[in-house]
């Protein structure tokens, strides 16, 4: 006997499923998206070069803070505490886990992971194809109830992000100064910010683990802010997944000189 | 502004059935339920189907139309366009009774399971003192209506029957927020919703959350936020080390 | 013939109907420590209550401090129109707060006051904010509440028992058909299983009846398919009596468009909180509805009228909020002089009085209800209502202390149970009425087992012809035509909604009688196919045996009143008649339930301490000189 919606006693209906709109279209789009982040995180993390744009005073994200002592110099904001990384492996290693990290056990990216990858399921009321599962009560997936440290992380680098924004507003003199990148790096920020306050674990954290709001009013107030960029959670993260492939792209091509940044100002 | 409008609905039992093709009237306005209805007085007066109260606040005549679940009796037939088949079957995560009623009996066992609200012993009557902010978390999951199409969206146990023992569904890890977030409920629910209710195996794909009638949002507010307590107190160490210091763990 | 084969199951208490009196009737029951099973014709959690909407009527007096049982006795008295049982409402108004409170350590979680109360809106009738309310889903939370509570006791049991069920337990989507006596005494029911259609025996020697109204006898009703007055007949035909069945509530506000959700409620809170009735031209127009009883003691401009929902103290309240039965009269004045909405009805207009975002809030299920089902965006226009059949405030004459019938070992509480509202019932009186007399019943029907000697014993005879009157929808007659019931019960709603509805006259009435005799003779030869199995043909034909007896009982109370009160409105004499007062119709038939027949009773007078709660002047509005000659009033003249 099948199992699922075939098992004994359910009604007999050999469809696996009898939805007619267009379910597929969901976990196709979002897969195709996940892998191409995957695939564009991945070549870009094994360049190790094109990261920092000296004269505009760039640093891509996805290597910030370059804390090793191949980094290019000037892109090293906070030191090179770190000794020369050997060539065959990423010189973001540490940014990398962390912002990976915390996207890979972020509650919308398991989803939208679970759904478009795993196909478990694919669609609501749409059988999923495994034999047994056993979600995230097992090992590995019970790995993912680690996500608030990879939240306390991002928010580390979410200063950091910061810092690095205030210097791209450095002009070629060294005074005062702005491109389109640095308009680029700040929408990218702000995006950043939205998604990493809305996480939920930082809704707990703020208050939601609380049983008396009235007691503890302003953790209440920081609660029912957060609560309202959490209920946009997921936007923010496909939002800000796109924010830093196009900031990144964008610095990777001015410090290759494939372009040459848009000075707004100085 | 009627027409006549093409079903096909699901009949039989526990041991067989199928899909049987109808032609009946609609008219303006009406709802799926009173499609079934109209059979039901003209061409199947024994069609089994479950409602009561066809104003979406009972939450009997769940089934599943076009393979979407739904309330029969919140489903307009304007959503369909006139040339559309419009396809029900029972749900198909549970037991089927005859035509689309099905056993639902899970659900109730599954709700005999979640330790009961527990009061401070020290009020009595009339002393309860409640702030609305404090109330309108679990308010919100107590909208459920209990028509149990979260439970039967759900693929943990849809898709895998051997899953019913150790995994109390949406509605009921739900509960088990709903007591945790109840400001003078004094018992400790948390271990077991991971433990006893199988919080674990959501997957937090949120189909609970895009089918209830009610617009819980399930998901984000009770069922992540219970995972994130479960963290606390299972997988924190220094939350952990927090409470082994500081004893803090009743003044939560 | 269809073999006959019966489960038996021996318990302390049977209530019958899982609503919220039945609910409340076993809870008691049980911490009383009796074994108690529930028996409900739908699942569990599932039933009528479900529905209620707007509150529960408790003067807690949490939002005014001057509430008390004294006002809320008072208010219940004046929307009765002083036909109600005076014990009745007088023990209701005094315990409606502790029943309310006592739903709190069940769990509930009702809507707060700033300082962490529980927080009261106002309705029709109800002097001050007075309703105890969750958004507009009270009765939803209540029901939840008590079904949770079940479940804790449930669980307290499995501690000592080690079974669940060793006490209590539910038997959902069971329909009881007969009550069986042991000679004048309760001994058992007789039901059937919905899913499978087997039949099972309650050797029981107490029955709590809890199953709700009648309102399916009608076609435009907010009553769901539950509704079938099956308690009521069931008395009837155990020998009970029915009182006051006359009286009918038609709800003011029930949606009027589209046809298919005709009758559909919506709550009297969208007036509490500030919406108003408007006809076709745009007018206010209860202002010229309030009749002379209450003149006086509502607004008489707009002007007064809006002040009111803030400031109670210098206000009077809106004719809006005037007793169900003014305002859905005015209603359908309007509508039959031309004034009414496009579709029958008029409207109901709380767009333009509260910003979008509070209507959401403090009425999200009835802006759900006409985004889904009418396309109507209530924030930003005006609903068309009109009156829908609602609720009966008759029901089984009972003690008002016990909750007992006149047939020992037979009790009745909540919807089906008569008395407490006279002929009006206010708007939040029925979920209060529920956990008062449901309680109560559940203690009236445990005292009873203790003052017993010996159980009652059940006679296999009564068994089995229970049983073959049950399946008798399957022998397809040999001769004639077999009959439809759905047909049979489509004409009878068209019937009663046309001919006993909310208008009444003698030859109406009487026209209805006839067909009630008519449909009464085809319902013999109703007959259905298929198996047992979850059958609804066969459910409504042994349904449809109660709703014609029950409706019977209706028809023949509505002719025989011949003046206009309350719930009951008779065209050709429409003013109160002060001597109709104290009269109660009394309801009852054979065993068998072939025909209803209607006496007069006199009302017992009501006790002077109570009576002295009235100004004589408003007294003298309703009773005669003679019962008034005692007031203190009176007498010091
Ligand atoms: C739409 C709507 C809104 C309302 N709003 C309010 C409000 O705001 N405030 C208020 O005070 N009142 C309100 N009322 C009225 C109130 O809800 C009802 O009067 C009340 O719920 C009746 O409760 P009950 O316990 O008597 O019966 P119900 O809750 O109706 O329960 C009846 C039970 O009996 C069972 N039953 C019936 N027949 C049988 C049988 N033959 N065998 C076995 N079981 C049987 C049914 O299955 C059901 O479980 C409203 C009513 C409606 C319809
Ligand atoms: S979110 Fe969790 S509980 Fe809800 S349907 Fe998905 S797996 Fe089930
Ligand atoms: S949570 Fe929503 S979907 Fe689930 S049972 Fe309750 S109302 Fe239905
Ligand atoms: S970042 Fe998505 S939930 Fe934490
Ligand atoms: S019949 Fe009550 S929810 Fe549909």
């Amino acid at each position: 006997m099948k199992a699922g919606v075939g098992a004994p006693g359910r009604a007999q209906i050999p469809e696996r499923t009898l939805r007619t709109d267009r379910w597929r279209i969901y976990p196709l789009t979002t897969g195709a998206i996940l892998l191409f982040f995957i695939a564009y995180a991945t070549v870009r993390i094994f360049m190790n070069k094109w990261y920092w744009a000296p004269e505009e005073h760039y640093l891509t994200p996805i290597y910030s803070p370059c804390l090793s002592e191949s980094c290019v110099p000037g892109s090293s904001h906070f030191g090179t505490p770190l000794p020369e990384i050997p060539w065959f492996l990423p010189m973001a290693i540490i940014t990398f886990v962390v912002l990976a990290g915390f996207r890979g056990t972020c509650y919308y990216y398991r989803k939208a992971g679970y759904r478009s990858l795993f196909m478990a399921p694919a669609a609501c009321a749409v059988p999923e194809p495994h034999k047994k599962y056993t979600g995230e009560s097992k090992f590995p997936l019970v790995l993912l109830n680690a996500h608030r440290y990879f939240f306390y992380g991002a928010l580390v680098f979410a200063a950091i992000n910061v810092y690095d924004a205030v210097l791209a507003f450095q002009g070629k003199d060294g005074g005062f100064g702005m491109g389109l990148g640095t308009v680029i790096i700040l929408i990218n920020l702000v995006m950043l910010t939205a998604y990493t306050l809305s996480c939920h674990a930082c809704r707990h954290i703020v208050g939601g683990r609380l049983k008396n709001f009235s007691k503890h009013p302003l953790r209440y107030r920081y609660w029912t802010f957060v609560s309202k960029l959490n209920a946009r959670h997921g936007q923010y993260a496909m939002i800000s997944l796109f924010t830093v492939i196009l900031t990144d792209a964008y610095i990777m091509a001015v410090s290759a000189g494939w372009i040459t940044d848009l000075r707004i100002f100085n | 502004m009627s027409y006549k409008a093409n079903f096909k609905i699901w009949r039989g039992d526990d041991t067989s059935g199928e899909l049987h093709d109808f032609i009946v009237e609609v008219n303006e306005g009406e709802v799926v339920l009173d499609i079934i209805h109209r059979l039901q007085a003209t061409q199947a007066p024994d069609l089994a189907v479950r409602w009561n109260c066809k104003a979406g606040k009972c939450g009997s005549c769940s089934a599943e139309i076009n393979g979407k679940p739904r309330l029969l009796c919140m489903t307009r037939m304007s959503v369909f366009t006139e040339e559309e088949t419009v396809t029900v079957t029972p749900l198909r995560t549970f037991p089927v009774v005859r035509d689309l009623v099905t056993d639902v009996s899970y659900n109730y066992q599954k709700a005999r399971e979640v330790p009961s609200f527990a009061p401070p012993k020290e009020l009595g009557l009339g002393e309860y003192r409640m702030k609305q902010q404090d109330v309108e978390r679990s308010q919100e999951f107590r909208k459920c209506i209990e028509c149990f199409l979260c439970q039967n969206t759900c693929h943990v146990i849809r898709d895998h029957e051997e899953n019913k023992e150790n995994f109390s569904g949406p509605r009921f890890l739900m509960r088990v927020a709903e007591l945790e977030m109840h400001p003078l409920d004094t018992e400790d629910r948390v271990r077991e919703a991971q433990d006893e209710h199988g919080l674990g195996y959501c997957n937090i794909t949120k189909c609970c959350t895009e089918v209830c009638p009610e617009h819980i949002k399930i998901t984000d507010n009770a069922l992540i936020p219970m995972k994130e307590r479960v963290a606390d107190r299972k997988y924190d160490p220094i939350v952990w080390l927090g409470n082994q210091l500081f004893r803090r763990g009743s003044k939560r | 013939m269809v073999q006959v084969q019966v489960e038996r199951f021996p318990y302390d208490v049977v209530v019958i109907g899982a609503g919220g009196a039945g609910l409340r009737a076993a809870i008691e029951a049980r911490e009383q420590g009796k074994r108690t099973a529930i028996v409900s014709k739908s699942l569990f959690g599932k039933a009528h209550t479900v529905m209620a909407e707007g509150g529960c009527a408790a003067s807690m007096g949490n939002v005014n401090a001057k509430d008390n049982w004294q006002v809320h006795f008072r208010d219940t008295m004046r929307g009765g129109k002083f036909l109600n049982n005076w014990r009745m409402a007088e023990l209701h108004a005094k315990e409606a707060p502790d029943r309310v409170w006592e739903l709190e350590t069940y769990g509930a979680l009702f809507d707060r006051t700033k300082d962490g109360k529980i927080s009261q809106r106002n309705f029709g009738g109800h002097t001050y904010p007075r309703l105890a309310h969750v958004g507009d889903r009270t009765g939803l939370e209540m029901i939840r509440t008590m079904q949770q509570k079940i479940v804790s006791l449930q669980q307290e049991d499995f501690e000592e028992y080690g079974d669940y069920e060793a006490m209590l337990k539910v038997f959902p989507e069971c329909t009881v058909t007969e009550l069986i006596k042991d000679n004048d005494r309760i001994a058992g029911a007789f039901a059937y299983w919905r899913d499978s259609g087997k039949f099972i025996l309650f050797e029981t020697p107490a029955i709590v009846l809890a199953t709700g109204g009648i309102g399916k006898s009608f076609k435009v009703t907010s009553n769901s398919w539950e509704y079938t007055g099956d308690g009521h007949a069931l008395a009837l035909r155990a020998g009970a009596t029915l009182i006051n069945m006359e009286f009918v509530q038609f709800h003011p506000t029930g949606m009027v468009w589209p046809p298919s959700v005709k009758g559909i409620l919506v709550t009297e809170g969208v007036r509490g909180d500030g919406g108003v009735l408007k006809n076709s031209t745009g007018e206010r127009f209860m202002f010229g509805y309030i009749p002379d009883v209450f003149k006086g003691q509502y607004a008489e401009t707009e002007q007064e009228a809006d002040g009111w929902y803030n400031d109670q103290d210098n206000h009077r309240r809106t004719p809006d909020l005037l007793p169900r039965d003014e305002v859905a009269r005015a209603i359908n004045t309007e509508v039959k002089e031309g004034r009414g909405s496009p579709h029958g009805g008029v409207f109901l207009d709380i767009a333009s009085r509260l910003p979008a975002e509070e209507i959401r809030r403090r009425l999200p299920s009835m802006y759900h209800q006409f985004k889904e089902l009418a396309d109507v965006d209530i924030t930003a226009q005006p609903m068309e209502v009109g009156p829908t059949c609602h609720y009966v405030m008759g029901g089984v004459e009972v003690d008002p202390d016990t909750a007992s019938s006149v047939v020992p070992g037979l009790f009745a509480a909540g919807e089906v149970a008569g008395g407490m509202h006279g002929s009006n019932r206010l708007g939040g009186n029925s979920l209060s009425d529920l956990i008062v007399f449901g309680r109560r019943a559940g203690l009236g029907a445990a005292q009873y087992l203790d003052s017993l000697d010996q159980r009652p014993k059940i006679s296999e005879s009564d068994v089995d012809a229970a049983a073959h009157r049950a399946v008798a929808p399957f022998d397809w007659p040999s001769e004639g035509q077999a009959e439809n019931p759905y047909t049979i019960h489509a004409e009878l709603q068209q019937s009663m909604n046309d001919l006993v509805g909310i208008i009444r006259k003698e030859e109406e009435v009487q026209q209805a009688l006839d067909k009630l005799a008519e449909l009464k003779e085809r319902a013999r030869f109703v007959a259905v196919e298929g198996r047992r199995e979850f059958n609804p043909g066969w459910h409504l034909c042994l349904d449809l045996r109660n709703m014609l007896l029950v409706s019977e009982c209706v028809a023949k109370a509505a002719l025989m009143r011949t003046e206009s009160r309350g719930g009951h409105t008779r065209d050709d004499y429409p003013a109160m008649d002060n001597r109709w007062r104290n009269k109660l119709l009394v309801c009852s038939s054979d065993e068998h339930g072939t025909s209803a027949e209607v006496v007069e009773k006199p009302q017992e007078p009501m006790r002077s301490d109570l009576l002295e709660l009235f100004e004589l002047a408003e007294l003298e509005k309703y009773f005669t000189d003679e019962e008034l000659a005692q007031h203190p009033g009176r007498v010091a003249q």
